[in-house]
C-alpha cells in the first residue's frame, strides 16, 4: 500500500528526445521499464535505483533520475528515510539489508584534517624531477639480524613489497563479477601491489595472479585448502569487517551458483554461511594458534594479516594481535563498504577509522611494539589525500574498495545485495558481468592508483619528504580543524595554527 | 622414522616432520605439542601420547592416528585423509571440514562437526565412538557426523546440536535426547540411510573393534535439515 | 610505558592459561608440579603475566592473614606499614625470598605480614575480621599509590609477576612451599602490564581465582560490584569475577554451586524444561541477581580454603580439562598440563558450560 511513498527516485522521460529505441529497458536489470499493451512505456519509480544506467547509455540524451518530488510528509525527526524504513518493515518483516558503506552524516575525520608544506626553514620538494619513494613493505619487520660464517648479513622473511602504498581490499568472487575479479587482479600485478580474495576462495583462472595476491581466511573457511593457501604473497584472517563488526555473512543458495561454487568449494545452490566468529578462535590465544597453524601449513614462507573491524577497544586488540605472530594488522573504519549488511549493523556499530588507526599507532608504540607489524587502513579511503593522512596517522599502507570499483564503473546506487548489478560488478548474471569490459577496468585501475600516486608525491614533497617511511607516523604534518580537544588528542596532532 | 617427543616445543617437532621424508613417522611421548600434520600429506603419522591443538589442520591425504586423546581444533579445515583418534578429542573438532575422514573412538568435546561441508568428490565425515557436547554439526553443510553413543554414559548429544544446519546429515545411535531446532527434521533410519553410514562403521570398527553388523542392527535417528529450511527470508532490502 | 596506559587506567582484555589441582587427602606437595604443569601450556601466554597461589602453605601461621605486598618504593613501603601497625597486630614480617631469574626483571619490592586485627580496632569498626581486613586492603590498593595487597588470605598465598609463569615459579622459590593445592596462570594480556599487580592470581582474603577468556558483561557487571562497595581498581575480568563470588558466597550466602548458577546461569529454555522446583529455584537466582550473569568467554579456577572451584562460561567457549588421579583432582586449560604431572589418570573428562566442579579436602 506504500509503494509510490516508498519510490525514493523518479525517472524523467524527455517524450521530445526519446526515439522509442528501447535500450533502456535492456539496459535496465531492475525492469523499471517495460511496454504497455497499448505500445507505451511504463516505468515503474519504486524498482529504480538510480545506478544511471539508463541515463548513460540513452542514445538521445532523453533521461533523467532525480529524487522523487512527491514528498510525504517529514520532519526533523522522522526522516522520510526513517518513515519508509517502517513501512517496508511493517509490510516484510524482514530485517533491513543495505550495501556498500555507513552513509551518514557523521564526521569524516579526514575532512577535518589539513595537511602541512615547507616554507623557507627547509625546502619543498619537486617530485617530478627528483627521486620520490613510496615503496613499502609490509611484514617482517625489527627481527633479529643474523649473520652467515663470514659475519655477513643473511636476510630473511617474506615481506611484501607494495610500489605503491594501496591495495585492493577484500572482495570476493560471488560478491563481485569474475570481470571485476580479472580487472582487479590484473591491475595489482601492473601496478606492483596486491589485491585480495575475500572469502570467496580464489578462481583457478587466478592462480597465475598468485604473486599480486591476498588469500582470505575467512570463518566460513570457503575455498581454503593447503594450495590456496599457498598461492598467494600473503594470507588474510578476516575477523571482523568495518560494514558489519560482529556479525557473519550469508550468501543465499541462488547466487552460489557455476563458477562460485566450485571456487567456493560448497555444492552449488547451497546457502554459503560465514559464522560471526571463527570457531576456533575465542579468545586472543586462539588467533596465535590459527596464525601459527597457517604458518605451519605454508613452511612460514608468508606473512599473515589480520584484519579486524575498528571498535571501541581497538587499540587493546591490536595489541593482542601483534603478540599473536601476526605480521600485518589491517584495521577496517566503520564506514568501509560491503556486498550486503544489515542496515542497523552498517550504520550504528563500530568507529571511524581515523580514531582507531590513531589510537592503535599510539598505543604500538607506548608499548615498544608497533615495529612488530606492520598497519593497514581501509574504511572508506576516497583519494589520495584521505590516503596521504592515514599514513602521516601511522598507516603504513591503506586499502581500497569502493573507491576502486568506482573506478571500474560503479555508480554507488548502494544495491549489490540485489545482484542486478548494470554495470557487471556486483552481480553474476553473464549478460550483465560482460558489460565489464576487463581491459577498460584495468586501464582505468592503473590510472586511478597512478593518479594518486603524482598526487601523494606531489603532497610529500611540498613536505620536504622524499620517503613515504618519513612520511609514516608523522602527524606533525597534520594539524586538526574544528575538532574538539578531545579528539585531537585521540589523532595525536594539533589544532590548525598551533 | 621415530620421533622421540619429550621436551620438544610444537616448532621443533613439526621442523622435523617436515624435514623428514619417510611415508610414516612415529611420534613418541607427545605430549600437547600443536598442529601435528598440519597440511599433511600422503604420510602416516602416528602419535603415541596427547596430540595438541590443531592437529590435522589442513591435512590434504594420508593418515593419522592418535593413540591417545586430541585436544581442540582437531582436523581444522580438513580437506582430505583419514584420522583416528585412540582416545577423545576436545572441543571443535571438524571445524569447516570439507573432507577426509575422522574417526574419535571415544566422545568429542563442544562444537564437534561445525560448519561441515561437502564438495565435489570431497566428502567430510566425523564418528563418534561415545558422546559429543553442545553445539554438534552447527551451520552443518555437508557430509556425515555420526554419534554411536557406545560408551552409555549419558544422553548421545548434548544441548543445541544442529543449529543452523542446512546440508548433511547426522546420525545418532538411538533417540537423539534433546530438542532439535526447527530447521532440522529428524526420522528413524531406514535401510537406504544405512547403506551411506556402513562403510564408515566398517572402518570406525575395523580400527576400534566391536560388531559392525550388530551396530548396523541398531536403531538410528537420522538428522535432515527441513525441507522448508530455506525458504524463510530474513530480509528486506534497504 | 605511558602513564595512562598503565593497569588500572584502561581496560585489558586478556588470554590465557590455567591450571591447578588438589590433593583431596591433604597432602601436601611443592610447587614443583604447578610449574611443570603450567609451563606446558607456554603457547598460551606471552610472558607478560603469571602467578601461583598455594594452600597450607603457611601452617605455623594458619591464624594470621598473611598480606603480600608490592611496593613501587621505600617510602610508600614505610607509609604504608605504619598503615598496618595502626590496624594490626604485626606477628611476623620478611621480604618474600626471590631468586635471581632471568626471565623476571624490574621486581618491585615484595614483602609479606602476617597480621591480626587490632582487638580495640576491630571493635571500634563493628566489622567481622574478615570484612575489616578486606576493607582495608581496598584501602590500600585503592589510595595509597605505589603499594599493593595482591594476597591477603589465611594460611594460603598469591604470587605473582610479570614474566612467563615458569619463570615465575623459579622466581618465587615456589619448591620451597608445600600445599595442598595449587593453582597457576599464564597470561596473555592485550597490552604491556605497567606493573605486577595485574598478573592473577586475583585474591581477596580466602579466595584466589585465575581466569582465561574476555567477558563481555564487564562492565555490567563491574558497575553492580561498585555498586555494593568494591572497587574495581584493575580493570580485568579477574578481578571482578572474585568480588562476584566473594559478594555472593561470603556476603550473600550462596553456596558456591549456587553463586555458579548465577554467573553462568542456564538459558531460559533451558530452565523452562527443569522439574518445577529446580525451575522456581533457577529462576529466582538468575532474576534476583540478574545483574551479576556473566557472558562471553571463561574458564576459571577458584582457590578457597580446603577447595577447589572450576567452572566454565554456559556456552563453554574456553577448553578446560578435569582429570583425577586417586587422591588428586586436576584441572587445566590442556590435556598435556595434567599429562605432565599425571601421566596416569583415573579419570579425565571435560566438565560441560556452567557445570561446576568442586574438589575439596576430605575432613
Amino acid at each position: 500500500m506504500n509503494a509510490r511513498a516508498r519510490a525514493e527516485f523518479e525517472i524523467l522521460k524527455d517524450r521530445e528526445r526519446c526515439c522509442d529505441c528501447g535500450l533502456c529497458a535492456k539496459q535496465c536489470a531492475n525492469g523499471v521499464y517495460s511496454v504497455t499493451k497499448e505500445g507505451g512505456w511504463r516505468i515503474a519509480d519504486e524498482k529504480c535505483v538510480n545506478c544511471q544506467r539508463c541515463v548513460e547509455m540513452c542514445p538521445t540524451g532523453a533521461l533523467k533520475v532525480i529524487k522523487n518530488r512527491n514528498a510525504p510528509r517529514s520532519d526533523g525527526n522522522w526522516h522520510l528515510q526513517a518513515v519508509r524504513e517502517i513501512y517496508k518493515q511493517a509490510e516484510t518483516g524482514g530485517v533491513l539489508l543495505s550495501s556498500m558503506g555507513n552513509q551518514s552524516d557523521m564526521p569524516a575525520y579526514f575532512d577535518r584534517i589539513a595537511v602541512n608544506a615547507s616554507q623557507v626553514t627547509n625546502p619543498p620538494i619537486d617530485p617530478l624531477r627528483e627521486p620520490m619513494e613510496t615503496r613499502v613493505y609490509l611484514g617482517a619487520q625489527n627481527r633479529e639480524v643474523k649473520r652467515d660464517a663470514n659475519g655477513q648479513i643473511k636476510p630473511e622473511g617474506g615481506a611484501l613489497r607494495l610500489e605503491v602504498p594501496v591495495m585492493f581490499s577484500a572482495m570476493s568472487y560471488g560478491s563481485i563479477s569474475y570481470n571485476a575479479h580479472a580487472a582487479l587482479a590484473r591491475a595489482a600485478r601492473e601496478l606492483g601491489t596486491y589485491y585480495n580474495t575475500g572469502e570467496g576462495g580464489l578462481h583457478r583462472d587466478f592462480y597465475e595472479y598468485g604473486a599480486n595476491t591476498i588469500v582470505q581466511v575467512a570463518s566460513g573457511r570457503f575455498g581454503v585448502h593447503k594450495d590456496y593457501l599457498n598461492a598467494g604473497a600473503a594470507i588474510e584472517i578476516k575477523m571482523g569487517q568495518g560494514a558489519k563488526p560482529g556479525i557473519g555473512g550469508h550468501l543465499p543458495g541462488e547466487k552460489t551458483v557455476g563458477d562460485i561454487a566450485l571456487t567456493r568449494m560448497i555444492p552449488p545452490g547451497s546457502d554459503a554461511i560465514s559464522p560471526a566468529p571463527h570457531h576456533d578462535i575465542y579468545s586472543i590465544e586462539d588467533l596465535r594458534q590459527l596464525v601459527d597453524s597457517l604458518k605451519e601449513a605454508t613452511g612460514h614462507a608468508k606473512p599473515v594479516f589480520v584484519k579486524v573491524a575498528a571498535v571501541h577497544n581497538i587499540a587493546a586488540i591490536a595489541g593482542g594481535i601483534a603478540r599473536s605472530g601476526a605480521d600485518v594488522i589491517v584495521l577496517d573504519g566503520w564506514r568501509g563498504g560491503t556486498g550486503a549488511a544489515p542496515t542497523r549493523i552498517r550504520d550504528n556499530v563500530g568507529i571511524p577509522v581515523e580514531l582507531a588507526l590513531a589510537s592503535v599507532d599510539s598505543r604500538l608504540r607506548a608499548e615498544g611494539i608497533r615495529n612488530r607489524v606492520s598497519l593497514v587502513a581501509g574504511g572508506s579511503i576516497r583519494n589520495s589525500a584521505d590516503m596521504v593522512k592515514a599514513i602521516a596517522l601511522g598507516a603504513d599502507a591503506v586499502y581500497i574498495g569502493t573507491a576502486a570499483l568506482i573506478a571500474l564503473g560503479c555508480h554507488v546506487c548502494r544495491s549489490c545485495h540485489g545482484g542486478k548489478c548494470n554495470w557487471g560488478i556486483a552481480t553474476q548474471q553473464p549478460e550483465l558481468v560482460a558489460r565489464l569490459d576487463v581491459e577498460e577496468g584495468v586501464r582505468r585501475l592503473v590510472n586511478l592508483v597512478t593518479a594518486w600516486k603524482h598526487e601523494m608525491e606531489e603532497m610529500m614533497g611540498g613536505m620536504g619528504i622524499n620517503a613515504i617511511e618519513a612520511l609514516r607516523g608523522n602527524r606533525l604534518m597534520l594539524r586538526g580543524l574544528g575538532l574538539s580537544s578531545r579528539e585531537l588528542d585521540i589523532l595525536g596532532i594539533m589544532h590548525a595554527g598551533e | 622414522m621415530e620421533i622421540y617427543a619429550k621436551g620438544m616445543s610444537c616448532e621443533q617437532l613439526n621442523e622435523a616432520v617436515r624435514r623428514c621424508t619417510d611415508k610414516r613417522i612415529d611420534i613418541r611421548a607427545c605430549n600437547g605439542q600443536r598442529f601435528i600434520a598440519c597440511a599433511g600429506a600422503g604420510r602416516s603419522i602416528n602419535v603415541y601420547g596427547v596430540a595438541g591443538n590443531g592437529a590435522g589442520a589442513y591435512m590434504e591425504s594420508g593418515e593419522l592416528r592418535v593413540y591417545g586423546n586430541a585436544q581442540d581444533a582437531l582436523a581444522d579445515t580438513m580437506g582430505g585423509g583419514e584420522i583416528y583418534v585412540f582416545g577423545g578429542c576436545g572441543d571443535a573438532a571438524g571445524y569447516a571440514m570439507r573432507g577426509g575422514e575422522v574417526y574419535v573412538r571415544d566422545n568429542a568435546g563442544y562444537r564437534a562437526g561445525v560448519h561441515m561441508k561437502a564438495y565435489d568428490k570431497q566428502f567430510p565425515v566425523l564418528v563418534v565412538g561415545g558422546r559429543a557436547g553442545c553445539f554438534l554439526g552447527e551451520y552443518l553443510a555437508g557430509g556425515i557426523i555420526a554419534v554411536l553413543d557406545l560408551h552409555n554414559e549419558a544422553a548421545p548429544l548434548g544441548e543445541e546440536a544442529a543449529r543452523g544446519m542446512h546440508g548433511g546429515r547426522i546420525y545418532v545411535r538411538g533417540e537423539v535426547g534433546v530438542p532439535l531446532p526447527e530447521c532440522t527434521a529428524a526420522r528413524r533410519a531406514e535401510a537406504e540411510d544405512m547403506r551411506l553410514l556402513e562403510p564408515y562403521l566398517r572402518k570406525f570398527c575395523a580400527a576400534f573393534g566391536g560388531d559392525v553388523n550388530a551396530l548396523l542392527a541398531d536403531k538410528f535417528t537420522v538428522i535432515t535439515p527441513a525441507e522448508n529450511a530455506r525458504a524463510k527470508r530474513l530480509y528486506v532490502s534497504n | 610505558m605511558e602513564e595512562r596506559f598503565a593497569e588500572g587506567n584502561v581496560r585489558i582484555p586478556a588470554g590465557c592459561a590455567i591450571s591447578g589441582f588438589i590433593h583431596r587427602d591433604g597432602r601436601l606437595s611443592d610447587g614443583g608440579a604447578i610449574i611443570t604443569s603450567i609451563a606446558t601450556m607456554r603457547e598460551r601466554s606471552n610472558g607478560l603475566g603469571g602467578g601461583f597461589a598455594g594452600y597450607g602453605i603457611y601452617p605455623e601461621y594458619k591464624d594470621h592473614y598473611a598480606l603480600h605486598l608490592f611496593y613501587a618504593d621505600k617510602v610508600v613501603k614505610r607509609e604504608c606499614e605504619s598503615f598496618l601497625e595502626e590496624r594490626f597486630d604485626i606477628i611476623n614480617l620478611s621480604k618474600i625470598p626471590v631468586r635471581k631469574t632471568p626471565g623476571v626483571v624490574d621486581a618491585p619490592l615484595i614483602w609479606r605480614y602476617f597480621v591480626r586485627a587490632l582487638p580495640t580496632r576491630l571493635a571500634e569498626s563493628q566489622l567481622d575480621e574478615d570484612e575489616y581486613v578486606s576493607r582495608c586492603t581496598f584501602d590500600i590498593n585503592t589510595h595509597m599509590k605505589g603499594a599493593y595487597v595482591f594476597s591477603c588470605g589465611k594460611n594460603m598465598g598469591a604470587f605473582k609477576a610479570v614474566g612467563y609463569p615458569e619463570d615465575v615459579g623459579e622466581f618465587y622459590r615456589l619448591d620451597e612451599y608445600k600445599a595442598y593445592s595449587w593453582i597457576a596462570h599464564g597470561r596473555y594480556p592485550t597490552n604491556t602490564p605497567g606493573w605486577w599487580g595485574g598478573a592473577h592470581p586475583f585474591c581477596l582474603l580466602d579466595m584466589a581465582v585465575v581466569h582465561n577468556g574476555e567477558i563481555s558483561s564487564y562492565d555490567a557487571n563491574r558497575r553492580n560490584m561498585e555498586m555494593f562497595g568494591y572497587k574495581c581498581n584493575l580493570q580485568t575480568d579477574t578481578e571482578v569475577i572474585t568480588y562476584i563470588f566473594d559478594y555472593l558466597v561470603r556476603k550473600r550466602g550462596l553456596t558456591l554451586k549456587e553463586a555458579c548458577a548465577v554467573i553462568a546461569a542456564p538459558f531460559w529454555h533451558k530452565i523452562e524444561r527443569m522439574p518445577e522446583e529446580e525451575r522456581a529455584r533457577a529462576e529466582y537466582l538468575r532474576r534476583n541477581f540478574s545483574g551479576l550473569l556473566i557472558t562471553g568467554p571463561f574458564s576459571v579456577i577458584l582457590g578457597y580454603k580446603g577447595g577447589l572451584l572450576a567452572i566454565n562460561d554456559r556456552l563453554k567457549l574456553r577448553s578446560m580439562v578435569v582429570g583425577e588421579y586417586k587422591n588428586t583432582t586436576y584441572i587445566a586449560s590442556e590435556e598435556c598440563a595434567i599429562r605432565a604431572v599425571a601421566p596416569v589418570l583415573d579419570r579425565l573428562y571435560a566438565p560441560e558450560g556452567g557445570e561446576a566442579v568442586i574438589a575439596e579436602v576430605m575432613r
